[in-house]
Parts: C-alpha cells; sequence; structure tokens
C-alpha cells in the first residue's frame, strides 16, 4: 500500500543504527552500514524519534496527497482500496478519533468561587478525594442496644477518583499489568484484569485488584475471583459495543496461554453477548451466583458501553443486585476492535452519565449503585467534569498507557507495539520496567489528584462527594439547547 | 429443603427452586432429592453433585472440575464456559447447552446427554467433548437448530446417522469408525452409563456422527489490518 508517513533523517544522524534497532514494524533497516526506510511499513509510533540521541529523525505525513475530495476523504478511498484487495473487515484499534463526534468535555467549563462564596487552598486546608464505591445502606439500624448495626455491604475504597481501566493480559504485556498492580498499590486505587486472567505472580496484589468476567470466561475460576478485591462482569466495552472480542492465536503464547487457560496458538474468542444472560433477571442471577462464590464479601460491577438506551439499562442493572455500574463511552479504546464498529456504534461517555445520574436520581436508586465512567479521560478536568455530570470515578486506559510511552499509533491490533506494551514479544516487552512504569503512574495519578484538589478548591468545594453530580458546577459553550439538557446544564453566562 | 450429613456426604432434600446450590464447591459429595434451581454447581470446582431429579437453567455454569451427574433434565444454558470435569444429564437439555466450554492442558471439560438437546448445542465451542445420546430418540432429531454455530475447536458427537439441521457450512461432519469409537467413546460413555446403571453396549450401539471446526475457515481471515 502507498506509504502514509515518511521517515527522514537530518545531518545530525551519527550512524548509530539505533533507530532501526528499535523500530518493530521493519521500517528502517540497516542495508550495507547504511540506514534504509520503507516508508510503507511507518505508523508513526515515534519510538525512532524518541530514542535518536541526536534528534535527527523526522516522521511526517507523506506529502502526496489524495485529490482533496469533501465526500470521499483520504482514509475512505484507502480503506475501499484496501477492502477490495482483501475482503477483510477493517481492524483496527485504540479509540475512535475521526473527529466527526464532538468531544463534549472540551465544550464544559468549569465555576469557580469570586466575592461571595470563598475558595479553598488545597495547601492549606483538608481536601477529601477518597471515593467509597458500592452500594450504600438505605436506612441507619439500630439494635436492640441502640448501638448502630453495621449495615454497609463491601465497598471499594478510592484514595482519588481515579483508577485504571480494564486491559487484558494477551492484549497488553505482564510487564504492564505488573506497573499497574503496583502503581494501583502505591496509589490505594485499583486496577483491572481486564478478561484474559490473572497472572499468578499478579495474586499478592489482591487488595488492588479487579477481576473481570467475560463471556469469554477465560482464565475464571474460584481462585481468579477470591484473588480480588471486587469482581467485574464485562457486558460490553465503549470500543466495539455489541461485539465480541477475539484474542488471535499469534498472542496465546507461554504465560498468556496459561493465565487465559486456552491452548497456545489457538484463537481466544470471547462471544459477543453472554449466552446465559438474555435478560436483567439473568444478570441478577450472574451477579448473585458470583457473590454466592466469594461469600458476599466483594463488591460486583456490570461493565457496559454507553448505548442509545444506556438510562434503562443502568436502572435495570442498578436493580439487578450489582454495586456499580462501569460505563465505557464512544472514544474508549481496545486492543483490537473493527474500525466501523468503533468508529459508528454507542455514544459519548459525558452524556451517558449525565443520563445515568438523572434517570437513577428520578428514580430513588442512585444509592443503590457506584458509577464509573471511562472512555477517553485524559486530564484531570475529564476527571473533575466527569463526576459533576454525575459519576462517582473514572478509570483510564489510553491515559494509562500514554504514561508507559504509548504515542496511540493505533496499531495495538499487530502485536508489534515498538514501546513494548501492546505485545507479547519478549523483545519488546523487555522495553517497559514494570516498577519505572509504576513510578510514572503514580506520578501522573499524584499530579492529577493535585490538580483535582485546585479545581475542587477553586470552586468552594472540599469534597468529592460534594462535587458528585454537581451540575451547577458546569457551563456548556458551543452546545444547542438539546444538548444542554441532556448534559442538564446551563449555557455559559446563564 | 432438609440438610442432613450421611457417611461424610451431604444430602439436601426436599429441594424447591433454591438457587446456586454447590456454587464454587471443591470437595465432597452433595446429593441433591426434589428439585433445585438456578445455577446449581456453578463455578464447580472439584467433588462430585448428584441431582435426584431435574434441575433448572444455568447449571454448571464456568464449572472447572468434579462431576454433576443429573438423573433428570437440565434447563437451559447448561454447561456455559465449562473449562474441565464432567456432566452427565440422563435426560434432556435445553438450548443454548455447552455453549463455549473449553480445554486447556489435562482439563478437559466433558458433557454427555442421555436424551435430546435443544437449539444452539455447543456454540462457540472452544475444547472438550460434548456427547449426546438419544437414548429412546432413536431415527429422530436429537438436537436443535444452529447446533455448533461459531465453534472453532473440540468435538460434538452425536448417536446417530441424521445430520442436525441446518447445520453450517463452517464446521464439518464426519461419521466416527469403530477405531474412534473404542478410543474417544467407550470410555467416556462407560462412565456415563456405570453413573447411572445403564447398559454401556446399548449406549454405544449404532451409528455416530462427529461434528467439528472447518479449521481451514477460521476468525482470523475475517480481517484486514488498517
Amino acid at each position: 500500500m502507498r506509504a502514509r508517513y515518511r521517515i527522514r533523517k537530518d545531518e545530525e544522524c551519527i550512524s548509530c543504527f539505533k533507530c532501526a534497532k528499535e523500530c518493530s514494524f521493519g521500517a528502517i533497516g540497516v542495508v550495507d552500514g547504511r540506514l534504509v526506510f520503507h516508508h510503507d511499513k511507518c505508523v508513526d509510533c515515534q519510538r525512532c524519534v524518541s530514542s535518536c540521541p541526536t534528534g535527527a529523525v523526522f516522521i511526517s505525513e507523506d506529502m502526496n496527497r489524495f485529490r482533496a475530495n469533501s465526500v470521499f476523504k483520504e482514509d475512505d478511498i484507502r480503506e475501499i482500496g484496501l477492502q477490495a484487495s482483501t475482503g477483510g473487515v477493517l481492524l483496527s484499534s485504540m479509540g475512535a478519533r475521526d473527529g466527526q463526534v464532538p468531544v463534549y468535555f472540551d465544550k464544559l467549563l468549569l465555576n469557580a468561587s469570586q466575592v461571595t462564596n470563598p475558595s479553598i487552598d488545597p495547601l492549606r486546608e483538608p481536601m477529601e478525594t477518597a471515593v467509597f464505591l458500592g452500594q450504600r445502606p438505605e436506612r441507619v439500624e439500630r439494635g436492640v442496644d441502640g448501638r448502630l448495626v453495621d449495615n454497609l455491604p463491601p465497598h471499594l475504597e478510592l484514595s482519588t477518583p481515579v483508577m485504571f481501566s480494564a486491559m487484558s493480559y494477551g492484549a497488553i504485556s505482564l510487564n504492564v499489568h505488573k506497573a499497574l498492580a503496583l502503581a494501583a498499590q502505591e496509589l490505594g486505587t485499583y486496577w483491572n484484569t481486564g478478561e484474559g486472567g490473572l497472572h499468578e505472580s499478579l495474586y499478592p496484589y489482591v487488595r488492588n485488584t479487579i477481576v473481570q468476567v467475560a463471556s469469554g470466561r477465560f482464565g475464571v475460576h474460584e481462585t481468579y475471583l477470591n484473588s480480588a478485591a471486587a469482581i467485574e462482569i464485562k457486558i460490553g466495552q465503549g470500543a466495539k459495543p455489541g461485539i465480541g472480542g477475539h484474542l488471535t492465536g499469534k498472542k496465546i503464547v507461554g504465560d498468556v496461554s496459561r493465565t487465559r487457560m486456552v491452548p497456545e496458538g489457538m484463537d481466544a474468542i470471547s462471544p459477543a453477548p453472554h449466552h446465559d444472560i438474555y435478560s436483567i433477571e439473568d444478570l441478577a442471577q450472574l451477579v448473585m451466583s458470583l457473590k454466592e462464590v466469594t461469600g458476599y464479601r466483594k463488591p460486583v460491577i456490570v461493565k457496559v458501553a454507553a448505548v442509545h438506551n444506556i438510562a434503562p439499562i443502568a436502572s435495570g442493572i442498578a436493580r439487578s443486585g450489582a454495586d456499580m455500574i462501569s460505563i465505557d463511552g464512544y472514544r474508549g479504546g481496545t486492543g483490537a476492535a473493527p474500525k466501523r464498529i468503533r468508529d459508528n456504534v454507542g455514544i459519548p461517555i459525558e452524556l451517558a452519565i449525565a443520563v445515568v445520574d438523572q434517570r437513577l436520581r428520578e428514580e430513588r436508586i442512585r444509592d443503590r449503585v457506584g458509577i464509573i465512567a471511562s472512555g477517553s479521560i485524559r486530564s484531570s478536568a475529564d476527571v473533575v467534569k466527569a463526576i459533576a455530570l454525575g459519576a462517582d470515578a473514572v478509570s483510564i486506559g489510553t491515559a494509562a498507557l500514554c504514561a508507559l510511552g504509548c504515542h496511540i499509533c493505533a496499531s495495538c491490533h499487530t502485536g508489534r507495539c515498538a514501546w513494548g506494551l501492546a505485545t507479547q514479544d519478549p523483545e519488546l516487552t523487555k522495553r517497559l520496567d514494570p516498577d519505572e512504569g509504576a513510578r510514572r503512574l503514580v506520578n501522573l495519578v499524584n499530579a492529577w489528584t493535585k490538580e483535582i484538589k485546585e479545581m475542587m478548591g477553586g470552586m468552594g468545594i472540599n469534597s468529592i462527594e460534594a462535587l458528585r453530580g454537581n451540575r451547577r458546577a458546569l457551563r456548556g459553550v458551543d452546545l444547542n439547547v438539546k444538548e444542554l439538557e441532556i448534559l442538564g446544564i446551563g449555557y455559559a453566562g446563564e | 429443603m432438609r440438610k442432613e450429613i450421611v457417611d461424610g456426604e451431604v444430602r439436601l432434600s426436599g429441594c424447591l427452586g433454591e438457587r446456586y446450590i454447590g456454587c464454587g464447591m471443591k470437595k465432597g459429595v452433595l446429593h441433591v432429592e426434589g428439585t433445585p434451581g438456578n445455577a446449581l454447581a456453578c463455578y464447580l470446582d472439584g467433588g462430585e453433585v448428584f441431582v435426584d431429579g431435574n434441575t433448572q437453567d444455568a447449571v454448571a455454569d464456568t464449572m472447572n472440575a468434579g462431576l454433576l451427574a443429573v438423573r433428570g433434565s437440565a434447563g437451559d444454558a447448561l454447561a456455559y464456559g465449562m473449562r474441565g470435569g464432567r456432566v452427565y444429564i440422563l435426560g434432556d437439555v435445553g438450548y443454548r447447552a455447552g455453549v463455549h466450554m473449553k480445554a486447556y492442558e489435562d482439563e478437559r471439560s466433558v458433557l454427555v446427554v442421555g436424551g435430546r438437546t435443544g437449539s444452539f448445542l455447543g456454540e462457540y465451542l472452544a475444547g472438550g467433548l460434548i456427547i449426546v445420546l438419544g437414548l429412546g430418540c432413536e431415527g429422530g432429531d436429537i438436537t436443535g437448530y444452529f447446533c455448533g454455530n461459531g465453534m472453532y475447536a473440540g468435538t460434538i458427537y452425536l448417536r446417530t446417522g441424521k445430520a442436525p439441521v441446518n447445520l453450517s457450512d463452517k464446521l464439518i461432519l464426519r461419521h466416527v469408525d469403530e477405531a474412534e469409537k473404542a478410543a474417544v467413546l467407550r470410555p467416556v460413555v462407560e462412565d456415563f452409563a456405570s453413573t447411572f446403571s445403564l447398559d454401556a453396549k446399548l449406549c454405544l450401539s449404532g451409528d455416530f456422527i462427529a461434528i467439528e471446526a472447518d479449521k481451514s475457515k477460521t476468525y482470523s481471515q475475517l480481517y484486514a489490518a488498517v
């Protein structure tokens, strides 16, 4: 296929060939002591640029543009060509980023105190960022002796409202899982195994681990379920709502095979639906069977993709006995998904949080569940906005990977990740040192937490609890009346 | 429901729809009398569960090891995502039995049905063995529609000479010869027959067909990487 990117070097090049060594896509080679560029293989992952000691490598868009057409864009024509030559379903990875769907976070503005109510300086005054996720008891109970009865169902306690999204071992490397587990432990938050099982070496992180049960049931057994602080039933994912997963046999090697408990080299298919869940009643049964097998000691999360009827779906989940709902929005990432599904199915997370919070409040069941929002949370500002719209906490996947080096080249599905994240090639996975990765994740989340405190303080709010669903803290710009109504916010200036 | 312990084995009698019985059990022997409710023996991880009656839906969900023997029929979504152990049902089973059963290393999930099954038997089968004997249904259809759709490993054996209705073109159907019958089916069917005091010879009599995935039509061929 025609090259999309051009690789160049300038006179600063000292011919150390580091770029060729680092390129895992075969785009840079060395022939007869000279660098050779195979532009068509470049995915613009920036690994060569980042590793060049003299800053002599440059990646740019190929200058040869297709003839401009406002309807058939270059990607359309390229993809038609690819499908005409292969007959295949287009496969891509990471989140939707075509730009035709607004990022509502960018159209929301936060409030701040001026004159009539004092702002709070988090450097001087206490600022509570801890979040308790789970069902809240509907009433205070007292025993015959008048003492309080502890009727609190099992909870997750987060020191900050940011956790790590589900990413499976197989899609990402064990070193990434290790980095996430270490960071979650240090931060007092949670990481999520995804549906590929939990490697035995990570069992000690039980207090900070969420294990996932998906339709493929990979690596799910009694010990796995009891090696976690909470269990997540994965119904759907923002990047590919309504369809299943397919981990290619090429990635089922060694420990991935042992952890997923599927034979090496065999494809691992997650069926599109759970074939034992065709109704809310069926879901309730799976929720309760997971609670049974873990002695009612662990909260159960139900993860769904944000889709058109998300509000009634969430209402059903809240009534199923689940302790938390995790909602993954349209822009959520993935290790591999059909491109058409990724780019065309689902709704943005901002709208989903707003309608779900509103609906559960109207039905007076908001306290029955915690709401975890995900799907392109990029910064602490997105976290604050998500919580003000009605979420209890957020989870980050893509942002966490970026902290570990990812430059979002969207080539996870190739298994050749040059940053050593979305690959099982031992030569590549060793590029990530789990301890160094954990340190970077801890830095990121700590920095966000400081910023969250600053923003809350500016609004005169000293606890995350008081921010949750506080839509008075938000105003919109560049939004129409319907969008404002769905988000439940006023226009800037109102 | 009454629970007693006799000779170290647990006996539940008078069951009437109680859910999650034997959930996550790791060892021991459990006898269930009456009609247990949904999700019986889910996550079963060892030991033996004997049911003297019919069972309902979602039985043996995500079972990992052990034995479940039902001297009656089972409802829908039996043995979903099962990875190891044996499920023996003397009577009939409902829709979606054995969906996404698996095998891994020494673990091989085995489901044997004495009677007939509903539609969607063994969909997405990823490993393991499903045997449907169709006892008393000779000459008739012993599975429903969409048998084995989407399966990509494992084998479904049917004691019939007749192909299931609307069998997918991504599956391969073959007749089972005596050597395969003796090597693969006999040990399992004899164990099944002895569990329910049946005549193993009768259970193994007649034609068997096997259904497997057509390896030349794999999922990976679906895609073109952008």
